[in-house]
């Protein structure tokens, strides 16, 4: 208990001290999450809303496909990245090993199955009730996927905030492509796993106090920012 | 008269699920007026005006329209019996349809703007169209179809559910558009309505055209029993 009391006092401290490293892995954090959530989202939401808007063969196996690979455990993302991205590996040649880049691959891969899907179910419903309208406003495909990714803008900024939770508390994949290397590849959740690892649990929940702050700050961020809840909005 | 029309239909059916929802229609229409399509519950009429507007598919037969199908479907609207509300404000809801055509941005809230003002949502232009009552949600839909200026409307039950002053309203805007050359196919069952707006009837029964005569005809010296029996308010199966 009283580790948790100092979690907390020393969490204050690191913070109104502006604690350099802390504020360095904050940013990390940060600039890796948010780029890996906006590559995530170019990707994910347009694939949710064809999957929602075109009929094709195996369209019910790829949605499966797709809401079963939201479980893809971290690590062996992580693995298969590292693989790839090893001086033996097929890309190894762009030396991407133990950078930011790698981990912004990783948490991609890692967190496109769980927008897209989330995405999909709300698109599908959308769809359903612009179907017959649409169509007779002999509106293209193209149109159509914009249309919906448009009104649904508001339930689809709940897909990406998921994406981002999942994104901002990884650790297992972004340990090992990112090798957790100080003033380089270092971020709250990494930080965490080896403070926690030497010991020092005080400055570990310090950071993971800091982290769960950042992360119900950004949500309420961008609700405020997208005014979810005002009233007469959809 | 509309280069679309006349339009035929050669044995049209629709099927779904294995059931027959429509057909085998045989249907000539000419480019003037007002056509309603009146009859029992599940007779039919929605599948009808849906099959002639091309939003569900043929099994069977043709639709066949004087212009290329392309070209008819972009001279056409379609208000449905519940009114599908865009996501976003009335205004928005009206430059639409605009937008999908590339008509500029000002250009298409001007006409917006005068359509809200028409149809008595001009206060309520920034409300979000989801809030709206529903009278005003059908009448948002009507402007929606209209400001398209469409050669052919189709109307599913568009006064279903809605108040005698809401009704009025939409009767007034279909009369206006109506002289003003564009042609309807409106389904209905108020037959007060039929008798004041149709120039023609198309009775269904059973998914297929059990009669189709002039307005004045059918009412007053209706051809069939069925017809007869259903205009007396009898139940008809």
């Amino acid at each position: 208990m009283s580790e948790l009391w100092q979690g907390i006092t020393q969490a204050v401290w690191l913070l109104i001290t502006f604690d350099a490293d802390l504020y360095e892995i904050t940013l990390r954090s940060l600039q890796v999450t948010f780029t890996a959530l906006l590559i995530a989202c170019l990707i994910a939401l347009p694939l949710a809303a064809l999957l929602a808007v075109r009929r094709f063969r195996y369209r019910r196996a790829t949605i499966a496909v797709l809401n079963a690979l939201m479980g893809l455990p971290p690590v062996v993302v992580g693995l298969v990245v590292y693989v790839f991205l090893s001086r033996a590996g097929p890309f190894g040649v762009f030396g991407l090993l133990f950078t930011p880049t790698a981990m912004i691959i990783a948490q991609v891969i890692i967190i496109v199955p769980l927008i897209a899907s989330i995405a999909h179910q709300s698109l599908r419903e959308l769809w359903a009730e612009y179907h017959d309208l649409l169509i007779s406003l002999n509106t293209t495909q193209l149109q159509r996927i914009a249309t919906l990714l448009w009104d649904a803008r508001r339930a689809l900024l709940t897909a990406a905030l998921a994406g981002f939770g999942r994104g901002i508390g990884e650790v297992g994949a972004i340990m090992i492509v990112g090798g957790n290397i100080d003033h380089a590849t270092r971020v709250l959740t990494t930080a965490i796993a080896l403070e926690t690892g030497k010991g020092d649990f005080a400055l570990a929940l310090a950071l993971g106090f800091i982290l769960i702050a950042l992360a119900i700050a950004v949500n309420l961020m961008i609700h405020w920012l997208s005014r979810t809840e005002t009233e007469g909005r959809w | 008269m509309s280069s679309m029309f006349p339009v035929k239909v050669q044995g049209a059916e629709v099927r779904k699920r294995g059931k027959t929802l429509v057909g085998p229609v045989d249907l000539e229409l000419q480019g003037e007026g007002v056509s309603i399509v009146i009859g029992p519950n599940g007779s039919g009429k929605t599948s009808l005006l849906k099959m002639l507007h091309g939003i569900v598919r043929l099994r069977e037969g043709s639709v066949t329209w004087s212009c290329p199908r392309e070209e008819a479907q972009h001279c056409q609207g379609f208000v449905f019996q519940t009114p599908v509300m865009l996501r976003r404000t009335v205004l928005e809801n009206l430059t639409y349809p605009l937008r999908l055509l590339k008509v500029p941005r000002a250009e298409a809230r001007d006409q917006a703007a005068q359509w809200a003002t028409r149809i008595g949502l001009g206060d309520a232009a920034e409300r979000q169209a989801t809030v709206l009552s529903g009278g005003e949600r059908q009448k948002l839909a009507l402007a929606r179809a209209l400001i398209r200026q469409p050669e052919l409307l189709f109307l599913d039950e568009p006064c279903a559910s809605l108040d005698g002053r809401a009704i009025r309203e939409i009767e007034d805007i279909l009369q206006a558009v109506a002289q003003d050359g564009t042609r309807i196919i409106m389904s209905t069952h108020d037959m007060g309505q039929a008798r004041r707006l149709a120039n023609e009837v198309i009775f269904m029964l059973h998914g297929k055209v059990h009669e189709f005569s002039p307005a004045e005809v059918f009412f007053s010296k209706a051809a069939t029993p069925q017809a007869r029996a259903f205009l007396n308010g009898d139940i008809v199966e």
